[in-house]
């Protein structure tokens, strides 16, 4: 068990220090840093000076060494597009990112297990084979397109005519870019405090969340389906259970494994998703900046988003593989060879 | 048998003719699966429909979208179907605002984004399938380090390696190149995205066979590693190959179409279905929808037909499923 664990945290920190190594080649090579901060006025001593200062003529190990150190230490650079230190313009992205990755994973999750339960209990009913088949074209359809066809239904609209008369209802005058009106709490900006900002959530959360709900929703029935035709649920129907008490109480639970998992290792990828559904609505978060540093070869705001990425990724997953370990006493006995 | 007059005993039976390939093929166990799955059937016609569209794009398209002379401003906006106001030009899917047809624009964006796909995929396929095969028959250090790069990399989306390879390689480019070699790094990327994938099943099926009779016989009478990893091994690895290709490709014109999408693919002189969806979103709130609504169309029909092969397949080849 202990052994389990110290080899996960060993591997995380062996990630970790693979994506700093990947960061820091992204600054060392990708454009020459000196070129970049130096402008076409420069003399050679310029040159020597700022290699000094920037410790460029210092051995590969060491400059990697100093640029994890000064990494940790919360120093990510200056970005080359705006002039300032890329620490800063993250802490100023990243609630917004962080509030819609929160608003779209408890949609998922919610949605994702009550329409999972819901299928699986009526599995053969109109109601859930069509609720099926919707779900396959939505994990066809890309993030943006979702994204694109919310905007066009519910913040263009569509007019759609009122049976018997001739007035027509517009579907359409949500919110659809940006966050709204925030409140500032000093360090934190929130969208949750106006009724603006919580309209303007609601899209891009559906967006990003839709495709981790279908996901959630199907792996919910698989397990349920999987579950239910198993003796012990066989036994309780002998016992005379209600059916609720034998879906809900006895089921459920022994679904809720593999959803913990797979929810947990989703969060990751609501994060990285969030780059494309921030982009189509022009939410102002870390992954639109990240996508405006590609455009504009900001390499020091990439590498930052890279590591900043990372970090989440490889706690979110170490923290889910020591949960599966918490919550399913089988994988504790032979948890050696896990 | 052929000159029989009487009348047979079983009518349907017709008289067996040497089969062709094609028709072998059918009469497998794979092939009547297709003939009794009509999901197999639609989307497989589907997807031929549009990769011979894409290919026949210069013939089928009406116009041309990329030579200005055959443009004319006046049928710019034109809804579709409606004649012009200006010149009475009539166009199939309407027009964006500097009058190219959409229904030409769409074929040649199907054109860049078939294209991206199966070359990515088929990077992806080649990088995957040789790094796996390696890993497994030489084992040791070799298998180590390829399998824990592959570990690393599939912590994070493909999506995401994507775009930063994207990233990388449009620092290193110098300016005037950037457009010139967008497509080629957009296969780059979306390639290296994905072989972690290839890796993973071929090195599981290598492990298998690499201790059977036929490789230690191949072994003994002195053939090389080269030799029995390309002429014996592979061959019998291949078929989950097949299943993962499909569905990567369905992945891939996805991930294309999404990077397009956000401006950090195709660029606008080689629009693919993504970056054609891209500029259709600014016109949306001015209520031209055509713009956007046919290529998204068009982009969502290829990815749920290629998905849905991908999937059938899958389960036609798995015989635990039978």
């Amino acid at each position: 068990m202990l052994s389990f664990i110290l080899r996960r945290i060993f591997q995380s920190v062996l990630v970790l220090l693979v994506v700093g190594l990947v960061a820091f080649a992204m600054f060392r090579f990708v454009g020459d840093p000196i070129d970049t901060m130096l402008g076409q006025e420069r003399t050679m001593e310029d040159i020597d000076r700022l290699r000094e200062v920037l410790g460029l003529n210092k051995p590969f190990f060491l400059q990697y060494w100093d640029f994890l150190v000064r990494a940790v230490q919360g120093d990510l650079g200056i970005s080359y597009r705006q002039g300032r230190p890329v620490a800063e313009i993250i802490v100023e992205r990243l609630p917004a990112t962080l509030e819609l990755a929160l608003v779209s994973g408890f949609i998922a999750l919610f949605a994702g297990i009550v329409l999972g339960i819901f299928t699986a209990i009526r599995r053969d009913g109109w109601a859930a084979n069509t609720i099926m088949t919707v779900s396959l074209i939505g994990v066809s359809l890309p993030t943006f397109l979702i994204g694109v066809l919310l905007i066009y239904g519910f913040g263009v609209g569509l007019e759609i005519p009122l049976p018997f008369t001739d007035a027509t209802i517009n579907t359409g005058g949500m919110p659809t870019f940006g966050r709204g009106d925030t409140v500032d709490l000093g360090w934190w900006t929130t969208g949750f405090l106006t009724t603006d900002g919580l309209r303007s959530i609601i899209l891009p959360a559906i967006t990003l969340g839709l495709y981790q709900m279908t996901l959630i929703m199907r792996l919910v029935r698989a397990e349920m389906l999987e579950v239910l035709r198993a003796d012990y649920i066989r036994f309780a129907r002998a016992r005379g259970l209600k059916d609720r008490a034998i879906n809900f109480r006895h089921a459920l639970k022994n679904t809720m494994v593999p959803v913990i998992t797979v929810t947990g290792l989703q969060l990751g990828s609501i994060i990285a998703f969030a780059i494309i559904t921030e982009t189509v609505f022009q939410w102002p978060g870390v992954g639109l900046l990240f996508i405006n540093a590609i455009q504009f070869v900001d390499i020091p705001v990439m590498a930052a988003y890279l590591m900043l990425i990372s970090v989440m990724f490889v706690c979110i997953n170490l923290i889910v593989d020591l949960l599966y370990v918490a919550i399913d006493p089988r994988l504790r006995v032979d948890g050696k060879t896990a | 048998m052929t000159d029989t007059p009487e009348t047979p005993v079983k009518p349907a039976a017709p008289a067996p003719r040497p089969m062709g390939r094609f028709a072998r093929a059918m009469d497998s166990d794979v092939g009547y699966a297709f003939r009794r799955s009509p999901v197999a059937i639609i989307s497989s016609t589907v997807t031929v429909i549009m990769v011979l569209a894409a290919i026949f794009a210069p013939l089928i398209a009406p116009h041309d979208p990329f030579n200005p002379a055959t443009l004319n401003l006046l049928n710019g906006l034109t809804p579709p179907g409606v004649p012009s106001a200006f010149t009475g030009d009539t166009f199939i899917l309407g027009t964006d605002d500097q009058g190219r047809d959409i229904f030409s624009t769409i074929l040649y964006g199907l054109r860049i984004s078939l294209f991206v796909g199966f070359a990515a995929v088929t990077f992806a396929l080649v990088l995957g399938v040789t790094l796996g095969l390696i890993a497994a028959y030489v084992g040791g250090w070799t298998e180590t380090i390829i399998m824990r790069i592959a570990d690393i990399q599939l912590t994070f989306p493909s999506i995401l390696v994507a775009m930063l390879i994207f990233g990388i390689a449009k620092g290193i480019t110098p300016i005037e190149y950037r457009d010139q070699v967008a497509i080629a790094v957009l296969i780059l990327a979306i390639g290296l995205s994905d072989w972690v994938q290839f890796a993973r099943v071929v090195r599981g099926a290598t492990l298998v066979e690499k201790n059977k009779e036929y490789v230690q016989a191949a072994r003994l009478i002195g053939r090389s590693s080269f030799v029995i990893m390309g002429r014996h091994i592979l061959p019998n690895v291949l078929s989950p190959v097949l299943v993962i290709a499909t569905i990567s490709l369905a992945l891939a014109i996805i991930a294309e179409a999404t990077l397009s999408f956000l401006g950090v693919g195709a660029p606008p002189t080689q629009p693919s279905l993504g970056t054609l969806i891209r500029i259709g979103q600014t016109f949306l709130f001015s209520g031209n929808w055509w713009i956007l609504v046919f290529p998204a169309a068009t982009l969502l029909i290829l990815a749920l037909s290629v998905n849905l092969l991908g999937d059938w397949l899958r389960d036609a080849l798995n015989p635990r499923l039978r």
